[in-house]
């Protein structure tokens, strides 16, 4: 019963954002072909590497567009799912509509979440499978090779809507927290080579502070086939992060005290 | 002239001290744009087996100095216009005795200056967490740098600030400068130094105004050679370009403005 209420109001919810969406056809066109430019952009940028005798981190090119393939579909799930919902928290609690949010006959988290849904990002999604695709075929990866890395994947995109929405609930506290999502940003972008590429501090952030690790490192090595930090350990990250979001914004809830009061 | 020149400097300071309002929004800013350190690092690690042309420590350097001129040539101006069409507050500043364009170019400026004190503090934290890496450019390079970076600068403005006399026909020019900044991204020189380039994409890269604004600045403040020359003829033509471009868009897009009654 709660379920299908639940599910009832999400289909409206999308119904209604990619209507509205559609109104701006031609600016989808310009995003598609934005993301288009960045792809061949951030594959050319990987190619300087290779072509100039260097590696990264031990990892072949061919595994390497893996990685840069699966940044790529986290970018799109960040503008199809984050950007549109968690990312304009802050500017709820800056005007003061989180209230109407408050009142709503619906969880607040599951409305702040997944109320809209934005089109931006399909390009990057499409694109993004195509990449882990073509680099996976490369290597002669067999279909169950792909398979190996659905469930890390689903991890990694769990992972990134948490530390989202933990930033984010941060605006409870200090309203112009949109810089700090563009600090998250940049080390996201990171998660476009895969870790060991990085020196051994880097290492350690991307690993244990911002864990850009386990959004795209983690599950190309499963496509790959290569060693990297265990599913358990990802697995555990993400059900904590879970968790303690969910806490974190029940504790935020109870020193907001809404706008201009 | 000499009044025109009080009112701008008016208007960059009143702005410089709006800026020093939030300076913790700076600072957020400035560790927000961390992408050239990320860089950094993948470099470093890479040529240090490989050689490379510019060596671990080289690499540091290009990258902290690309982080430096990024951070100088910041310009938002499209954003800025772009909403003040959309809300109308354009209307109020068309009535104020002074082109608005200046208004925008001195709330840049006032920024820049409010910024510079913490961009100093990241370069000391770097220099002190990564001392082999310290080097100055001499007074010779800094001399060269700053005309080269007022040039990139002015030009960066130019180019978005004609861009964004889109916004009189469009409610989302911005989307324009996206696709612009992507080619920003990749050929000037942030992502990598272009002697990394295959001859072929560099040639081109270099007909476009796009590395005169990355990669010959940082060029000079790591002290290597640049063709000074070719950089800013380069600037000019493109400059003049997008002049005429912003002048035209200017009139007409003023013209449609009125006819819309805002």
């Amino acid at each position: 019963m709660m379920g299908s209420r639940y599910t009832r109001t999400l289909r409206l919810f999308w119904g209604a954002s990619i209507a509205a969406e559609m109104e701006y056809r031609l600016n989808f066109l310009l995003a598609a072909i934005t993301s288009l430019g960045n792809l061949v952009g951030s594959l050319f940028a990987l190619s300087l590497f290779y072509n100039n005798g260097m590696d990264l981190g031990g990892w072949r090119w061919e595994e390497a567009i893996v990685v840069m393939g699966l940044a790529v579909f986290m970018e799109g799930f960040t503008s199809t799912f984050l950007r549109p919902n968690v990312g304009r928290i802050v500017q709820h609690v800056r005007e003061g509509t989180l209230d109407f949010v408050l009142l709503k006959p619906i969880d607040t988290q599951f409305w702040l979440s997944l109320r809209n849904l934005s089109l931006w990002g399909v390009p990057n999604l499409l694109y993004g499978v195509l990449v882990v695709i073509y680099g996976g075929r490369c290597l002669g990866l067999a279909l169950s090779d792909f398979a190996r890395g659905v469930i890390p994947l689903l991890i990694g995109l769990v992972v990134l809507y948490c530390i989202w929405f933990m930033l984010s609930t941060m605006s409870i506290w200090f309203v112009k927290v949109h810089n700090l999502t563009g600090l998250l940003r940049g080390l996201l972008e990171a998660g476009r080579y895969p870790t060991p590429a990085y020196p051994a501090a880097y290492q350690i952030v991307f690993t244990f502070v911002i864990p850009v690790t386990f959004l795209t490192t983690v599950p190309a090595a499963a496509i790959v086939g290569r060693n990297s930090a265990s599913i358990w350990a990802a697995l555990t990250l993400a059900g904590v992060l879970c968790l303690l979001s969910r806490a974190f914004w029940r504790l935020a809830m109870r020193f907001y005290s809404s706008a201009s009061s | 002239m000499n009044k025109r020149w009080r009112k701008f400097v008016t208007l960059v300071a009143a702005s410089h001290a709006e800026m020093s309002e939030y300076r913790v929004e700076l600072v957020l800013w400035i560790l927000s744009s961390i992408m050239p350190f990320v860089l950094m690092g993948l470099w470093m690690k890479a040529s240090h087996n490989a050689g490379g042309s510019l060596g671990p420590v080289g690499f540091a350097r290009y990258f902290l100095a690309v982080f430096v001129i990024r951070q100088l040539t910041l310009v938002w101006v499209i954003y800025e216009f772009e909403e003040d069409v959309v809300k109308g507050r354009l209307s109020a500043r068309l009535l104020h005795p002074i082109d608005p364009g200046w208004r925008y170019l001195a709330s840049h400026l006032g920024e820049r200056i409010a910024r510079f004190p913490f961009l100093i503090g990241v370069c000391a934290a770097f220099f002190v967490l990564y001392p082999a890496a310290f080097w100055l450019p001499g007074p010779a390079d800094a001399g060269r740098a700053f005309a080269a970076l007022v040039a990139a600068f002015a030009l960066r403005f130019l180019m978005q600030y004609a861009f964004a006399m889109v916004a009189f026909w469009s409610e989302r020019a911005n989307a324009i400068e996206d696709l612009w900044f992507f080619m920003y991204l990749f050929l000037s020189g942030f992502i990598a130094p272009l002697d990394l380039f295959p001859d072929s994409v560099r040639r081109v890269a270099e007909l476009t105004p796009f590395p005169y604004l990355v990669y010959m600045p940082a060029r000079i403040l790591i002290g290597q050679q640049v063709d000074l020359t070719k950089g800013f003829l380069v600037m000019a033509v493109w400059g003049t370009g997008f002049w005429f471009l912003y002048r035209r868009l200017w009139k007409t897009g003023l013209k449609r403005y009125s006819a819309m009654g805002a």
